[in-house]
């Protein structure tokens, strides 16, 4: 900036004057690592530890955060300072946050690909001893049981969030919103044994069906998609409802062409997330959806194995060729990955074509 | 949330039609099947629950001894979590919505939908192949040079098994679950108040505080508390990652660790029988009591904090 | 409600259109090549068969599935491996034609109904599956110890937090042990190996192992020790750390360093031969019913070659089935499990140890007798 502008005026431009150029914030991260690299060799020397990574990062991202606040509260005044330190701050927290996330990731994929192969998704574990084997069973149990969750869960789920911010007042919206809330807090375990219960009142004991999962999986399944739903249906401007319902539109088909359209996106979302949530879980599966190294399409009918139940046994009790059971774990959850991420991808391409064309 | 705009909108209601009755009725009847529901597991798990609560249990201990130490790690670890979880989950939020290039942004919002959906047993092996191991050094490190604090009291476990490996899992699972709910809640902050702060020349963070934050405080909240839910009723990570020894203790570096109530059932639920599994039950109902107080507090809270009406 | 009824009709034509597409490779054609394939056999069996139970015949059962169901196509056999309580449970609900658990049923057990049995009839014990447990160590550079039991005690009890102890040291010449801390490591939840090495214990090292016999590690006791889940969690809290040292399922040993108890005056490690010779070495429970073979493991014994500390796992069936076919299919596949054939398999998959010749006579005559 000094150098396109002549000195003597400069002080009087109130737009360009006292701002840091461009680059600052880059050239300050620069310096800050190389010193934190500095001060980390220092200690790995005087020590006669390894040269750490981790103490370089903390040391520079710590210099970075003073120098830019320090160097900005000197140019540009109090207030860009504490920005440019909130930026620095949560752009961290993001990094930081990534080395888990990016970590378990790469684990379970380097992990996966060693029976990412053809057979794995051609066959079933029936008569399979020892290496091979595949989980076709348990991927059509995933997805039967898992579909099965939503067709219960999601319109009750959307209807009650509807009944919630649209229609609801009184005691029983009041009682529904805080007993939805609980419902959150039902162990997965307690689901299983509940659904367990209830499909043994009327099938008797041992019963076992994909059903029954899902029964259990959509306990679990409803209050995410009330709660995210709900919030999303509250963000829907007010002004909407009522420039529709002054049109004179019916309040159902305001609610259904109006307000669900433009909360679309979110929802999608929160519905995603819920299965997200559901598609994974092992503890409810276990008891009522039960064990089997067979096919299985029928949800009303007999035995279903389940991606993590199946991860979960491969892990739990391995034979003798252990890396062969281990793999296969790692590659069950490989897929499931690979399922939700194409459940993302269905669920965004259907509200990027029915929802309103929004300002961003 | 206890705005005006149900209220508004009941008011201006045209003259019922038959198809705003089904449609009502219809969401009512959604509504109440939730509380059906629920009743129904509630029913269940006291019926289950009562012979361990008032009858003889087999080593004479009350029911409530025995199940404090649970209800200790259940809340410690899942306060742990949040205490890690919550600021992170809403700086990479607002990173994702109002710092990042919008095109990584998209990106990146899509990559931790997908994190949500990793099970819960990958976690755990995820903790005890790769996590624990990594953590033991810097517990050993904690332990010898700021044992003088409680939390760090040694002797460090030699396996880096502890509720603060417990702890992090969670909160790396809870992560997503925040995070995507928030991103999707700033995104929803009214363009105009975004553009009318800075057009007023507040700085970005300025613009936050004052437009996003207070917008999306509810949301927020609410979606902590879903995590709040996943964290505490957490199963299968935690029976996994966690080396549990039932004692009550703050340490969160030593070999000596509470349990958490999700946990106990499942590791101890396929062997169990007799009064065991009744007693396992009992611990799931106060599970879901603790469930029921926190989410009261929450409401409350929400309650409490958006008296300004932000939208 | 546009989106959502697309959206549903999307995900269902998706899945539809999978599932449609999808047939397992190993099991397609099953339904027309079934016949052909059980007459060249020569099987006549058919239908379904289901168990539950002990998680620690899980690889076992899995191989004796296989076999099974290799000779007889047309059969179905599954076997959930939820616990052995959760087994029982399931055989005395009539949920599953057979369980399989690590300990036999108790007396009150066998005052009650059982689902799928005849009335008035009981239930055997057959001791189908026998396996090892070994001390599994992870100490640089060692990859046998020597120990008697009350070192093993002195251990997992506390007593002993180094490996260079002299109590370890003397039983042990020429090997070279680190001075560092023992961090012992046991299972948390509950489980029959748990029960059998603190019975081990209780019954070798009384006066160092002082808190008796439990299925589950008590919070209270012996608290230096660390807790992690199953087998698994065991095995990877002893390979992962380090000076650590467990017990677990001897199949699972793999690298560890594994330890050979006193017996008599001999040092013994674990082989199968060693395993099967105890439970052949120990007599029967005494005052169970006709056909049941409970066996009472003696952990005392001096005998040369006997490796007493072995977890049994019994499969538990009807002597009568009410359902005749059920019947008809327990007994063909317990004979199969039973037969030398069977153990094999199991011992080659599972890593347990076969059982005797001796013992195998008397468990395949009790199968015989069942209706």
């Amino acid at each position: 900036m000094t150098t396109t502008i002549s000195a003597p005026r400069q002080a009087q431009n109130p737009l360009t004057a006292g701002q840091l150029p461009r680059w600052s914030p880059w050239a300050t991260l620069l310096a800050a690592l190389l010193v934190g690299a500095a001060v980390a060799g220092l200690i790995a020397g005087a020590s006669g530890a390894q040269f750490s990574i981790v103490t370089t990062a903390v040391i520079g991202f710590v210099l970075y955060l003073v120098a830019i606040t320090v160097v900005s509260q000197l140019i540009e005044g109090g207030r860009k300072a504490t920005d440019r330190f909130v930026t620095g701050l949560v752009t961290g927290a993001f990094l930081l946050a990534l080395i888990p996330l990016v970590s378990l990731v790469v684990t379970v994929v380097a992990n996966g690909l060693a029976r990412f192969d053809l057979e794995f998704f051609t066959y079933s574990m029936r008569n399979v001893v020892g290496e091979g084997g595949g989980v076709l069973h348990a991927i059509v149990g995933t997805l039967l049981v898992t579909l099965w969750a939503a067709i219960i869960s999601v319109p009750v789920g959307i209807f009650t969030a509807i009944y919630l911010v649209e229609y609801g007042k009184g005691k029983l919206a009041k009682a529904i919103t805080f007993f939805v809330d609980v419902m959150t807090g039902i162990p997965s375990i307690v689901a299983g044994l509940f659904a367990y219960a209830l499909f043994a009142l009327f099938f008797g004991e041992g019963v076992r069906s994909g059903i029954g999962g899902a029964v259990a999986l959509s306990l679990l399944m409803i209050p995410t998609v009330v709660r995210s739903t709900e919030e999303m249906l509250k963000l829907v401007p007010n002004d909407l409802r009522e420039a529709s319902l002054a049109l004179g539109v019916p309040k159902w088909l305001t609610i259904a062409k109006v307000v669900l359209p433009t909360a679309l996106a979110g929802i999608v979302t929160g519905v995603t997330l819920a299965v997200a949530r559901v598609i994974g879980e092992t503890a409810p599966l276990l008891i009522i959806a039960g064990f089997t190294t067979n096919m299985n399409y029928n949800v009303f009918d007999g035995r279903m194995m389940t991606l993590p139940v199946f991860a979960y046994n491969q892990y739990v009790s391995p034979g003798v060729q252990e890396q062969a059971y281990f793999d296969r774990a790692w590659a069950a959850a490989l897929i499931l990955i690979l399922i939700v991420m194409i459940l993302n991808i269905v669920a965004r391409l259907i509200a990027h074509f029915f929802a309103p064309k929004a300002g961003r | 949330m206890t705005t005006a705009a149900p209220a508004a909108t009941t008011r201006a209601s045209a003259p019922n039609r038959p198809a705003d009755v089904i449609f009502k009725a219809v969401s009512t009847t959604a509504g109440v099947l939730i509380l059906i529901a629920l009743a129904g597991v509630a029913i269940f798990l006291v019926a289950q629950a009562v012979p361990a609560i008032i009858g003889p249990l087999p080593d004479d201990d009350s029911f409530w001894a025995w199940v404090w130490p649970l209800t200790f790690g259940t809340l410690w670890s899942a306060f742990l979590a949040m205490v890690m979880a919550v600021p992170m989950a809403i700086a990479i939020a607002l990173f994702i919505t109002h710092f990042a290039p919008r095109r990584l942004a998209s990106i990146l919002g899509y990559a931790i939908d997908l994190l949500a959906a990793i099970p819960s047993v990958i976690y755990g092996l995820w903790g005890i192949a790769v996590l624990a191991p990594f953590m033991q050094p810097a517990y050993a490190w904690l332990a010898e040079n700021l044992g003088w604090i409680p939390l760090f009291s040694p002797p460090a476990s030699g396996t880096g098994r502890t509720i603060l490996t417990a702890a992090i899992v969670l909160a790396v699972m809870v992560l997503p679950i925040i995070t995507a709910l928030c991103r999707e809640i700033f995104l929803q902050t009214p363009r105009l108040n975004e553009e009318a702060s800075l057009a007023l020349g507040a700085t970005r963070w300025e613009m936050i505080r004052m437009a996003v934050l207070p917008h999306g405080r509810s949301g927020i909240i609410a979606s902590s508390i879903l995590g709040l839910g996943r964290a505490l009723g957490e199963t299968m990570a935690v029976a996994m990652v966690l080396a549990s020894a039932g004692a009550v203790t703050f340490v969160v570096v030593g070999s000596q660790n509470p349990s958490t109530i999700a946990a106990n059932i499942a590791l101890r639920f396929p062997e169990a029988h007799g009064i065991t599994v009744n007693m396992l039950i009992g611990s799931g109902l106060v599970l879901f009591a603790i469930t029921l107080l926190v989410n009261a507090i929450s409401r409350w809270i929400i309650a409490k904090t958006t008296v300004d009406g932000g939208r | 409600m546009k989106f959502t009824k697309l959206g549903r009709a999307a995900v269902v034509a998706a899945a539809g259109a999978l599932l449609l597409s999808s047939c397992a490779a190993n099991e397609s054609g099953a339904d027309e090549a079934a016949p052909e394939g059980s007459q060249a056999a020569g099987s006549s069996l058919s239908g379904d068969l289901a168990g539950a139970g002990a998680s620690s015949m899980g690889a076992a059962q899995e191989a004796w599935i296989a076999g099974f169901q290799t000779e007889n196509p047309d059969v179905n056999v599954t076997y959930d491996p939820a616990g052995s309580g959760a087994g029982r449970e399931q055989f005395i609900a009539g949920g599953v034609s057979f369980a399989g658990s690590d300990a036999y049923l108790k007396d009150e057990e066998l005052e009650g109904e059982f689902g799928a049995c005849v009335p008035d009839t009981l239930p055997v014990d057959l001791p189908v599956y026998i396996s090892p447990i070994a001390v599994i160590f992870n100490v640089e550079g060692v990859d046998s110890l020597n120990m008697d039991a009350s070192t093993i005690a002195k251990i997992f009890s506390g007593q002993i937090t180094s490996w260079d102890d002299p109590a370890i040291a003397e039983q042990n010449e020429g090997v070279e042990l680190p001075a560092t801390p023992i961090q012992p490591v046991h299972r948390s939840d509950d489980s029959g190996t748990t029960e059998n090495f603190t019975e081990y214990l209780a019954a070798t090292a009384a006066a160092d192992w002082t808190e008796g016999v439990f299925e589950t590690w008590p919070s209270s006791v012996y608290s230096t020790s660390e807790g992690a889940q199953g087998t698994s969690g065991v095995v990877d809290a002893v390979s992962n750390g380090t000076g650590t040292i467990g017990y677990a399922d001897a199949s699972r040993a793999g690298d560890l360093g594994t330890v050979a108890l006193k017996v008599g005056e001999e040092y013994v490690p674990f082989t199968a031969d060693a395993a099967a010779a105890a439970v052949d070495a120990s007599p029967r429970v005494e005052g169970r019913h006709e056909g049941d073979i409970a066996v009472e493991l003696d952990r005392t014994t001096t005998e040369a070659g006997v490796y007493p500390l072995v977890l049994i796992s019994y499969a538990i069936a009807c002597s009568e089935y009410q359902d005749a076919e059920a019947g008809e299919l327990v007994k063909a596949y317990l004979s199969y499990v039973a037969s030398e054939e069977g153990q094999a398999a199991g011992q080659e998959n599972a890593g347990n140890a076969p059982i005797s010749d001796e013992l195998r006579d008397e468990i395949l005559a009790v199968v015989d007798s069942i209706q």
